[in-house]
């Protein structure tokens, strides 16, 4: 019996641990990793219950008073008393050099508020709260559910873009530095040409061409222009790899290409492709904040960190900082989380770098 | 060295031809009909078969790529479609103020980062370096959006330090009064990457062997850091500043657009806003060819920086 025991161990001391055991034993180590990884973690439990309509369902009703402010501030002394004679002032303080430009982006946004408003305050006039946990919006909707749903797009958004990217990397990278030749030619020269113009600028000129907004169109634009980082470090890696022995060996033993490729080197690289993955995740998370903040990003039904700091801009002069602090946390928390989850990854998975 | 420039002049030639494909085919399949954007809501046939004929795109697309690439090399891009200014003249116009706000950014910017990462790098390890890359990570975190947003509420509207937004006539008013606060939120945005980035550079070098050597011939820290240090972790720093070259010829997007300074970046996104192919498809261009151009000066510079970088 003991001595089975015995052997039963020596035979698991005998098998090695595998690099992915070894990460994650060295990532259990690193204690800003692994609590980056539990807000990482936190944020994708919230996107999906948002996204499941489990939390932040009700986020569109207007259960509060307009900006109502938050629980912790106190209900406001005076309503829209003070604000008024600010708002007015508040297009001349915009001396714009061609005057309407900037400030016509959305000329029935306040008729529309008032609209609202009013039919708002009419159907549920008794139920509406003078304050809320985090404040409201301009039509009191609550803050806080506000900002769960606009993560659940931001954080949707860049997730997908960045497995597309990723995806497209990996297929171009991997077919570029396993064969060579004309086919890395080719690759290399789709890469010149796409890095030759600066990131943004492509990705506004994307956006100018298919003239739509929507989720699908901001995960294909940022998807489409930002795998060429990605694919640099894969056809690095292929290029490394093909040469081994153990690809000597799958030739030898008659594996084809196509499986050479993808069953046996990918797996050698994943750990690359994985910290480029999640590095891409919290670029495209920033970068779909500014596309929706200009107008070029997710719909105008969609809520998203981006069309949050939109409203929180104009917000903020009347004295409405709520929204723009929601926003701003969450995002600062998540691409703080993430970034340092993203170290602690390439720590773990590349030991050698450190 | 000729030989090398030459070459090199001749390579980017696919590339640069391939940009004109890309930008092409981007605009003619997916940007949809123009003479319907040009018309507007209220339109008949004939005039959209008018505004077609004028553009050329009743034509087969080989004749309109040789339109193109006329365009591009004669640099006359026609008439913005919503403002009807020449798009040569857009840009001619807009670049300075673009150039008065970014040249004066990059500099300081970079100065800063690289004299915050030499001290972080020296004191590595040490509470103050763990602090400064905390604080990086946290403000690199923090959307550009907010910075703008909160500086200009802030400092300009409520105490009124700088004005709001604006642009003057005079060069001399144009640096210092309307871009000073876009200088600064700019500088402050990019420092805390830049910091991180020059760190690690400095951290390559500095625990080289040359360093020791240097140290060990009895040198003072401020010469083995500012000189041999310095020198060495210049090449990655090089390219750094020559990848961010090109941006200054494409503006800087939101400063400019919430600051309302005239440059190209805002120009852009306004021909965004209003489809208005023919000023996003010039900037595009021309970008690119200026990016090849700044690669080839970039690998230049390393030559005088690093003799051992052999050109080939």
């Amino acid at each position: 019996m003991t001595q089975a025991a015995a052997l039963a161990i020596g035979v698991q001391r005998a098998e090695s641990p595998g690099l992915w055991t070894l990460a994650w034993r060295r990532f259990c180590r690193d204690r800003v990793g692994l609590a980056s990884f539990l807000i990482v973690v936190f944020f994708f439990g919230l996107m999906v219950a948002s996204g499941l309509h489990l939390i932040a369902a009700d986020w569109s009703k207007e259960v509060g008073v307009n900006f109502a402010p938050p629980t912790f501030v106190g209900p406001a002394i005076s309503d829209s008393g003070p604000t008024a004679p600010v708002a007015a002032e508040s297009p001349g303080i915009r001396p714009s050099a061609d005057p309407g430009e900037i400030e016509i982006v959305d000329p029935l946004a306040g008729v529309l508020a008032e609209i609202r408003a009013a039919s708002g305050a009419a159907a549920a006039a008794d139920a509406q709260a003078p304050t809320l946990v985090f404040g409201g919006d301009r039509w009191g909707r609550d803050v806080l559910k506000k900002t769960i749903k606009g993560t659940e797009t931001s954080m949707f958004v860049g997730l997908v873009a960045a497995l597309l990217a990723a995806f497209l990397a990996t297929v171009f990278g991997a077919l570029a530095g396993y064969y060579g030749g004309w086919i890395d030619d080719f690759f290399n020269w789709f890469y010149s040409v796409f890095t030759s113009i600066p990131y943004l600028l492509l990705i506004l000129a994307i956006a100018a061409v298919l003239n739509q907004k929507g989720t699908l169109t901001v995960i294909l634009i940022l998807g489409l222009t930002g795998w060429t980082g990605i694919f640099r470090l894969v056809r690095a890696e292929y290029l490394k790899h093909k040469v081994r022995e153990y690809i000597q060996a799958a030739d030898a033993i008659g594996a084809s290409h196509a499986r050479r490729m993808f069953v046996h080197i990918l797996p050698n690289v994943s750990h690359v492709i994985l910290v480029q993955l999640s590095l891409h995740v919290v670029l495209f998370i920033k970068s779909e904040v500014v596309l929706s903040f200009l107008g070029f990003g997710v719909g105008v039904d969609t809520v998203s960190w981006g069309s949050m700091l939109n409203e929180a801009q104009s917000e903020l002069i009347l004295g409405y900082w709520w929204q723009l602090a929601a926003a701003t946390l969450a995002m600062a928390l998540l691409v703080t989380g993430f970034s340092l989850f993203t170290d602690a990854l390439r720590d773990a998975l590349d030991p050698k770098l450190k | 060295m000729l030989a090398y420039v030459t070459r090199r002049l001749w390579q980017t030639i696919p590339t640069l031809l391939g940009v004109v494909l890309l930008v092409f085919f981007l605009f003619t399949w997916f940007g949809g009909d123009p003479a319907y954007l040009l018309a507007g809501k209220i339109s008949n046939p004939e005039q959209i078969e008018n505004i077609r004929r004028q553009l050329g795109i009743d034509r087969p697309a080989y004749i309109q790529l040789w339109i193109f690439i006329q365009q591009i090399v004669t640099g006359d891009f026609g008439e913005s479609w919503s403002t009807n200014e020449k798009v040569s003249a857009i840009f001619a116009t807009r670049l300075g103020p673009s150039l008065t706000v970014l040249v004066p950014l990059l500099v300081i910017d970079t100065l800063l980062a690289i004299a915050a990462a030499m001290l972080v790098a020296y004191v590595r390890g040490s509470l103050t370096d763990r602090m400064v890359m905390i604080g990086c990570t946290i403000g690199q975190s923090i959307s550009i959006l907010v910075y703008i947003i909160v500086f200009q509420y802030v400092l300009a509207y409520q105490l009124g330090w700088f004005p709001v937004q604006g642009w003057g006539s005079g060069f001399a008013e144009n640096l210092f009064r309307f871009s000073l606060l876009p200088i600064i939120v700019g500088v402050i945005v990019s420092l805390a990457p830049d910091t991180r980035l020059y760190r690690s550079f400095f951290l390559d070098e500095i625990n080289q062997d040359y360093v020791r050597t240097a140290r060990a011939k009895g040198m003072s820290e401020t010469r083995v850091m500012w000189v041999h240090v310095l020198r060495n972790a210049s090449i990655p720093i090089i390219t750094n500043v020559m990848i961010q070259l090109p941006g200054l010829l494409a503006g800087a997007f939101l400063i400019e657009r919430f600051f309302s300074i005239p440059g190209v970046g805002r120009e852009v996104i306004l021909a965004v806003e209003r489809s208005d192919f023919p000023v996003i498809k010039a900037v595009t261009i021309y970008v690119a060819i200026a990016t090849m151009i700044i690669n080839l000066i970039a690998d230049l510079l390393y030559r005088v920086v690093d003799p051992r970088v052999q050109l080939k």
